[in-house]
């Protein structure tokens, strides 16, 4: 397990290089610089500014600089936000995201999972084609056309919630409605499936013949282990949660990284780019190494090797 | 070895050529598999129904300028905003009313258009027909996403088959380029390729294809891995079939159903990101439609022009929930164990 982590552990770093690297060169790539467009700079002007962002120097000897920043943290200063660093501009808006990511993920698991447990105890019956519906919406419908319809119903015809506001929970509620779907329908689905197979096991029906309850035999085995599975879908649903982030942030006009993403694409603020990209798939690695390990932790069968498969 | 119990002569009877007919007409006719995919297929409704929508919505897009009654990009700035019309019915929502300061007014009076004049789901902003716009929207994704896919599968396929055939160390090599390549985030790549690509339908399919193969190419291994040790394989390997004709005659027509599985999900994928893309204003670029484009314009008017954020929804909703739902039903119809 040990050597495992290690390695997965080296793969990250190697993914981050690659990626930062690969971000540099693209970047790079492009024709132009930031202050293309700005024709009251003097040629001498012009010179002052590339040399003070570092632009003068050759493209080999900036991506030295870039990775030599990068493992000390430092991600560039932006072209657009008042000559912020990155960093200092990630470490602001990191907060709002994280907020209605988290919650949006909770949300749609713990729904998820009642939704899809449900849905496998009544299987065939009309509460699992309910349940069945509700999730292929969750997983079809994306997040940000549903974003467009809870804040036209919702927040604008019928005012329960603020429109496009970032106070206090109240504002966070829309969002993180739009954003908890797909992991509500994702969970939802591989719960029913997990659960059918786990209710139909030797272990359940001996459960039962022991004289069980219903609900024990549901709470205490069925559910237990039916859940172990599910954790293996949380890493790629936190990153599809993060996709949507950004547009559903941009939707109800939330100071989050992912908003700070569109604009900067939007101004082609390429440092800050560079640093949100970057940040952005350490997030997602770590996200989805994360849950590999715990996955591995949690299931003995993956820890052993293949040796206890099947 | 046990003995064998001698029979008698008179047990045996002697049947009759009829009875063997007989018996043999009155079993069902034997199917091919995929006669047999094709009744699973029908035989579930949901599917049938998703399937028949999209075969609409594939040929209205086809036929796109021949189904649209106007021209999807032609603005006459007089007509803008003018609230959905069909003919001269009174249906509400449809009759061309719009609420001004409290009072209904006719809107196609207001703007003094011709009596034969109606736009079925209304005109945006610059005058434009939305539901030519949406026709053509729709057009759009559906090209991104058979485009992707085919890229998806030229890419994808050929590298699995490889990894999978020739295994070891070639294999390890390709997959720890995959492990690689996987670890990036499709956001990021797809982002990353619309900055550095020119906004347009080709670098939205490259950027979509180049995260999406990956999948594809997984599969496609894992599942030739097993092929390689069935008989027939071998077979044709003694029998001296080169490589290439074992891999387009025997592997791809038994790799059929993998492939036309993962296809269904491809496919929502890239509708999904297209409309993504051109959501945030990094996709199409004016003035061509897209269902991504059009939602995101109608979601800023919202307040006072709801119709003109109602269609791109409901279409492009409409569209993923049928593409997963036939994606479902193909699974199930060609792998009926997947499904309890």
């Amino acid at each position: 397990m040990t050597k495992y982590i290690l390695r997965r552990i080296l793969y990250l770093f190697l993914t981050l290089f690659i990626i930062a690297s690969i971000t540099f060169f693209l970047m790079k790539m492009l024709p132009g610089t930031p202050f293309t467009n700005q024709n009251r700079l003097s040629p001498e002007q012009l010179a002052i500014v590339k040399a003070q962002y570092g632009l003068d120097q050759p493209v080999f000897i900036q991506y030295l600089r870039y990775m030599g920043g990068l493992f000390q943290g430092n991600l560039g200063t932006s072209f657009q936000f008042n000559n912020e660093p990155v960093t200092q501009l990630i470490g602001q808006r990191l907060a709002p995201s994280m907020q209605i990511g988290a919650q949006a993920m909770i949300v749609g698991t713990v729904l998820g999972i009642l939704l899809g447990a449900v849905a496998a105890i009544r299987k065939n019956t009309w509460v699992d084609t309910l349940a069945t519906f509700i999730s292929i919406l969750g997983l079809s419908i994306p997040s940000f056309v549903l974003a467009v319809l809870l804040q036209f119903y919702l927040a604008y015809k019928w005012q329960i919630y603020p429109v496009a506001l970032w106070d206090n929970f109240q504002s966070s509620v829309l969002p993180t409605l739009a954003l908890a779907a797909l992991p509500l329908g994702n969970v939802a689905r591989f719960m029913r499936t997990e659960m059918v197979d786990v209710m139909s096991s030797d272990y359940i029906e001996l459960a039962k013949s022991k004289g069980n309850s219903n609900w024990q035999v549901v709470t205490k085995h069925a559910l237990r282990n039916s859940l172990i599975p599910v954790v293996t879908i949380i890493g790629p649903m936190a990153v599809s949660v993060m996709t949507g982030s950004m547009v559903v942030e941009n939707i109800f006009s939330i100071p989050g990284i992912g908003e700070q993403f569109v604009k900067s694409i939007t101004t082609n603020d390429y440092p800050t780019i560079m640093g949100l990209t970057i940040f952005y798939s350490f997030l997602l690695v770590l996200v989805i190494l994360i849950v590999d390990i715990l996955y591995g932790l949690i299931d003995p069968r993956i820890r052993l090797g293949n040796g206890g498969k099947e | 070895m046990e003995q064998v119990p001698k029979i008698p002569k008179e047990k045996f009877k002697l049947l009759h050529k009829k009875d063997d007919q007989a018996q043999e007409s009155l079993g069902t006719p034997s199917l091919t598999y995929l006669q047999d995919v094709k009744r699973r297929l029908f035989s579930n409704k949901v599917a049938t129904v998703c399937l028949i929508l999209l075969g609409i919505m594939v040929l209205i897009s086809v036929f796109a300028p021949v189904v649209a009654p106007h021209n999807p990009n032609t603005q006459r700035v007089e007509y803008s905003n003018l609230p959905p019309k069909i003919g001269n019915l009174d249906i509400p929502g449809f009759n061309g009313m719009q609420n001004m300061d409290g009072k209904s007014v006719d809107a196609y009076k207001e703007v003094g258009a011709p009596k034969g004049t109606y736009y079925i789901l209304g005109t945006d902003y610059l005058g434009r027909d939305l539901l030519s716009r949406i026709i053509y929207g729709t057009r759009l994704s559906l090209i991104v996403a058979v485009l992707a896919t085919l890229v998806d599968l030229i890419i994808g396929l050929p590298y699995g088959i490889v990894s999978g055939w020739k295994g070891g160390k070639v294999d390890t090599f390709l997959q720890r380029i995959i492990e690689i390549v996987s670890s990036v985030p499709n956001l990021v790549v797809v982002i990353l390729m619309m900055i550095i690509l020119k906004p347009g339908l080709v670098s939205i399919v490259i950027a979509i294809a180049l995260t999406d193969w990956v999948t594809m190419a997984r599969l496609i291994r894992a599942q030739t891995f097993q092929l390689k040790e069935q008989e027939y394989i071998l077979a044709a390997r003694t029998l001296g079939e080169s490589s290439t004709k074992i891999a387009t005659k025997h592997l791809i027509p038994n790799l059929s159903s993998t492939i036309i599985i993962q296809t269904m999900f491809t496919i929502p994928n890239a509708i999904f990101f297209e409309a993504f893309l051109s959501f945030i204003g990094i996709g199409i670029p004016a003035p061509n439609a897209s269902l991504g484009t059009l939602l995101s314009d109608g979601q800023k008017a919202f307040r006072f022009l709801p119709y003109q954020m109602w269609a791109p929804a409901l279409i492009l909703s409409i569209i993923m929930i049928a593409t997963n739902l036939l994606g479902d039903g193909l699974r199930d119809a060609f792998d009926p164990q997947s499904s309890d």
